[in-house]
């Protein structure tokens, strides 16, 4: 698998998205400027964590106006795979690749602590490495995760199957409507997630849970 | 040009002796500007005036010092090329004021201490005082101060792995918020600050200059009073936004062969960078304000040299590098000008619209900035051991683990991204965070340490206490302690009685650190911290660090397996004195401080770290605040695993042994069968030591003739205080 992953202003999950995918595909990893306007040849772009233009305006506002943006969201038309984690999250939803928006966590405080969540759909090219249900736990380190639809934006995207991860009970850092923490768009080939899977690739820092969607990634695009 | 009265004089926070020799440097009047620049460079702040003379006692040097004092930051050799850069700075009297923005320009500042000499920054910490829980400023403070740590170190994507909360009322009037960063460099690739050479272009870069923190240095090496408040203006406003490119911007830069010389602009911004780098350069430096960035219209000469606006770099570039540097600050969308020359005049000249508004000899600013021996008086440290009545210790236990001063901090490292960069091996909450050298299997142990009421006690066996606590939390995880850098925080260096804890707290780190082969390789003095002549306790924050050859074997204190036998190490004398339990359970911070036998900190604490890198021993704690029993629940709740104990191997009553604060000892647990090799090595090696008991089954701490407690009591205890605290509606 040959993946990308994109670098604004004040990404500062860049390295350790690259750090995991090249130690888990043994490929290296394409870092790809904000001004850039084309991609290389890649299977998976990733938007990583960070503060994208400080955060000023909104969460991900204004990279989702940057050149890079128009040529992930051409990356996506054709099918290829996009992962958006945390800030990168905000992007694709400030993008509008996926639908919804991330307000402030509900105790308005930045939060920074392995959440559990429960992997709700394995039918898609994030998660075919997980049983249904599997609990797993990743750490998330944001402000603003507070995720909000609509009701009926919600219900379908429960009706399609489109919640791949959500917070186990009792576990919703954030306030999240419904739970959720991690969602896909229509064609399912875009996944956005506020807690950091490529955090847990490493047994020594705190599990190896997030490996399995980088698996998933590899055995489906490799 | 108006001359200067006596009244500017004072308002510059500079005593008529002051100006006087200022007269005979300069032979002449000074300008404005000039009286500006040496407000801000003869402040407490920049020179150093009241310790510069008993610092230099401080041991500096060891094989593996690469750079000491006097520089950005401390550098220390971690092998393989590899160099560790780091050093902690305060900021106390703008968090006091603004809390927020003084706390997250303080990281800010200190990150590009670290930055500028070649490092990425790699972990940071902090050191807080607060004043105590009641008092109507400090849940706003703690609110303020946290969120502006976070706020800009989360931005910036350094993990913020741990550091140290303390309440009391002393620090009222005067909070103190210390932060330490450490970085990573190539050890052939440092970057100094000495601007040598002349007719090198001296170039600007990174945000605007606007009209904040001017005289933020000189309001720093003041006291408060019930005005200060109004001194609001004088404190920096942080974007940690533009550090981040700056940082990005610089380290980019750093890869070429351009840069002769670089420094950031902290305080006094453009004064104390362009003043220290030609003269650590031999140099003389010229200056053209005309071509410096400005945010503000309009702005002077006086305001733009003493202006302390935030995420700003000095670089003395090699002569025609001038257009590959400035493609590097466009990328990252920066401010870059060449405002100056360096010259071989030894002068610093500043010209601003035509005029020559400063024209002064950079020694002046330095090595003539007075240097002052203040007198001090001795004052006969704390003695005695008080009484104490015959109390259940496991209800003891509870009420100290639910106090302001011993509760968990979850509360506060939850605010701050810890696992960012992904290298956090050891977070918060344990004896010395831990991250791995980013591609290696080699982990740097960090920790920050003081007991300021050991300090007030006995500043110089406080002191030494300070090191030897870093040295032990070091230790404690495996790692061997390299180097420290000093924060120290004071009160009013004029006062005798308070100069003398100066006086003293440097000659007890300097006697720690010299015993123990564990040099100072950076600091900060913060004087001053006086409120309505009010002082603080004397609080010489000590920031450690070490190095561990292979993370696999490092040690946590989480019991980890039940059946365990724990063994505790070190003399137990029973020590109340300046306890934590003196304090939270009789109500009385009275008694002598515990004292520090250094032979026996070094003996035990290699004893244990060898363990740990055999692979021999995964569960250690060192015992400090609140002694044995508080150690032990901390292992258990970290782990969630139970334990029984009792007094053992000593005539001891169970209150002081299970709550004396006796130093240089440490609890480790082992499978049986270890626990017996590893006491007969402590027989052989001598070192005090007793089976206290082991771990159990059941979720419980079962200490003999006392009874047990549920850890979940314990937990409820331990975790509730600070969420429940901050709960409490504030002022804002």
């Amino acid at each position: 698998m040959k993946s990308a992953v994109i670098v604004f202003p004040a990404s500062n999950c860049d390295r350790d998205a690259a750090t995991a995918l090249e130690r888990l595909t043994g490929n290296k990893t394409h870092m790809v400027w904000h001004r850039e306007s084309e991609l290389p040849e890649v299977d998976l772009v990733v938007l990583p964590g960070g503060f994208s233009y400080g955060d000023y305006l909104r969460c991900g506002a204004m990279a989702s106006q940057s050149a890079v943006m128009r040529a992930v969201k051409a990356h996506a038309d054709k099918g290829g795979a996009v992962l958006g984690i945390c800030n990168g999250f905000q992007v694709l939803t400030e993008t509008h690749m996926l639908p919804g928006a991330l307000m402030r966590n509900a105790d308005l405080k930045f939060t920074c602590r392995p959440v559990g969540l429960e992997v709700e759909e394995t039918q898609s090219a994030f998660t075919r490495k997980y049983e249904k249900g599997q609990r797993v736990y990743f750490p998330v380190a944001h402000g603003e995760g507070n995720y909000i639809a609509d009701d009926e934006t919600l219900n379908r995207l429960e009706g399609e199957n489109r919640v791949v991860f959500r917070y186990a009970a009792g576990d919703n850092p954030n306030g999240s409507a419904r739970d959720i923490a991690g969602i896909l768009n229509e064609k399912r080939n875009v996944l956005g997630l506020m807690p950091h899977p490529e955090r847990v690739v490493d047994p020594l820092l705190g599990g190896v849970d997030g490996k399995g969607l980088f698996q998933s990634l590899i055995e489906t695009l490799s | 040009m108006a001359s200067i009265t006596s009244e500017q004089v004072r308002e510059h926070g500079l005593s008529e002796d002051e100006y006087k020799r200022i007269l005979g440097l300069m032979g002449r009047e000074p300008t404005l500007v000039e009286l500006g620049i040496f407000s801000v460079m003869w402040s407490e702040h920049c020179s150093y005036k009241s310790t510069r003379l008993h610092l230099r006692r401080l041991p500096t040097k060891a094989p593996w010092v690469i750079q000491g004092p006097g520089e950005n930051a401390g550098v220390i050799d971690i092998g393989d090329g590899d160099a560790a850069i780091f050093k902690m700075e305060s900021h106390n009297h703008p968090s006091f004021i603004e809390p927020y923005q003084g706390a997250a320009t303080g990281v800010g500042g200190i990150m590009r201490d670290v930055f500028t000499m070649g490092a990425r920054p790699i972990a940071m910490m902090n050191a807080l005082r607060f004043g105590e829980p009641d008092h109507p400023k400090t849940r706003h403070l703690v609110e303020g101060v946290v969120r502006g740590i976070g706020g800009y170190g989360n931005c910036m994507g350094v993990p913020t792995v741990g550091g140290e909360v303390n309440f009391h009322k002393s620090y009222n009037g005067n909070i103190l918020v210390n932060a330490m960063c450490v970085g990573l460099a190539r050890a052939d690739k440092i970057f100094l600050s000495a601007a040598k050479g002349a007719g090198n272009p001296v170039v600007y870069i990174g945000s605007k200059t606007g009209r904040d923190g001017i005289h933020g240095a000189t309001m720093a090496s003041a006291e408060f009073d019930d005005a200060s408040e109004e001194k609001r203006p004088t404190v920096q406003v942080g974007d940690p936004f533009t550090e981040k490119l700056l940082l990005e911007a610089c380290l980019e830069l750093m890869a070429t062969d351009a840069i002769v010389a670089i420094q950031d602009m902290g305080a006094a911004g453009l004064t104390s960078s362009s003043a220290e780098m030609g003269d650590k350069g031999g140099s003389g430096i010229e200056l053209n304000l005309d071509h410096v960035p400005q945010r503000e219209a309009n702005m002077t000469a006086y305001e733009m040299m003493l202006s302390e606006s935030q995420e700003r770099m000095l670089a003395v570039l090699k002569p025609g590098r001038e257009a590959q540097a400035q493609a590097i600050f466009k990328k990252w969308e920066l401010d870059f000008a060449v405002i100056g020359v360096t010259t071989d005049t030894n002068r610093l000249v500043v010209k601003h619209k035509g005029e020559t508004v400063a024209d002064m000899p950079i020694a002046a600013l330095s090595d003539a900035a007075p240097v002052y021996d203040r007198p001090y008086e001795k004052r006969a440290p704390a003695s005695g051991n008080p009484a104490f009545a015959k109390k259940p210790v496991l209800d003891s236990l509870k009420t100290i683990l639910g106090s302001a001063d011993m509760c968990s901090r979850r509360w506060i490292w939850e605010q701050y991204d810890h696992t960012v960069m992904a290298d956090t091996v050891q977070r918060p909450g344990g004896d010395a965070a831990v991250v791995r050298v980013h591609g290696t299997k080699k982990g740097l142990a960090i920790t920050t340490d003081v007991t300021p009421r050991y300090c007030k006690a006995d500043p110089f066996e406080g002191a030494k206490q300070a090191v030897a606590e870093a040295w032990r939390n070091i230790s404690a995880v495996g790692a061997k302690p390299l180097a420290v850098t000093d924060n120290l925080n004071f009160g009013n260096p004029q006062k005798p009685g308070t100069m003398w804890e100066i006086v003293a707290g440097i000659d007890g780190i300097g006697e720690a650190c010299r015993a123990l082969d564990f040099p100072v390789v950076s600091g900060n003095c913060s004087l001053y911290n006086e409120t309505n002549g009010e002082g603080i306790f004397p609080t010489p924050a000590i920031g450690g660090v070490g190095l561990m050859a292979d993370v696999n074997r490092m040690a946590t204190i989480a019991f980890k397996r039940t059946g365990d036998v724990l063994m505790l190490i070190g003399d137990t004398r029973g020590h109340l004195g300046q306890s934590i339990y003196l304090r939270e359970i009789e109500g009385k911070e009275e008694g002598a401080a515990p004292p520090v036998d250094l032979a026996a900190e070094k003996k035990h604490a290699e004893f244990v770290r060898t363990l740990i890198e055999k692979g021999r021993v995964d569960t250690v704690h060192d015992l400090s605040d609140g002694g044995l029993l508080v150690a032990l629940a901390e292992m258990a709740l970290s782990g969630d695993i139970g334990c029984e104990a009792g007094v053992a191997g000593t005539t001891v009553e169970a209150v002081p042994f299970f709550f004396g604060e006796d130093q240089a000892r440490y609890v480790i647990a082992a499978p049986l069968d270890e626990a017996n090799r590893i006491e007969q090595a402590l027989r052989d090696a001598e070192i005090v030591h007793a089976i206290i008991g082991k771990t159990h089954d059941a979720k419980t701490i079962r200490i003999a003739g006392e009874g047990e407690a549920a850890l979940a009591e314990l937990r409820a205890a331990y975790e509730g205080w600070f969420p429940a605290y901050m709960a409490v509606a504030h002022e804002n």
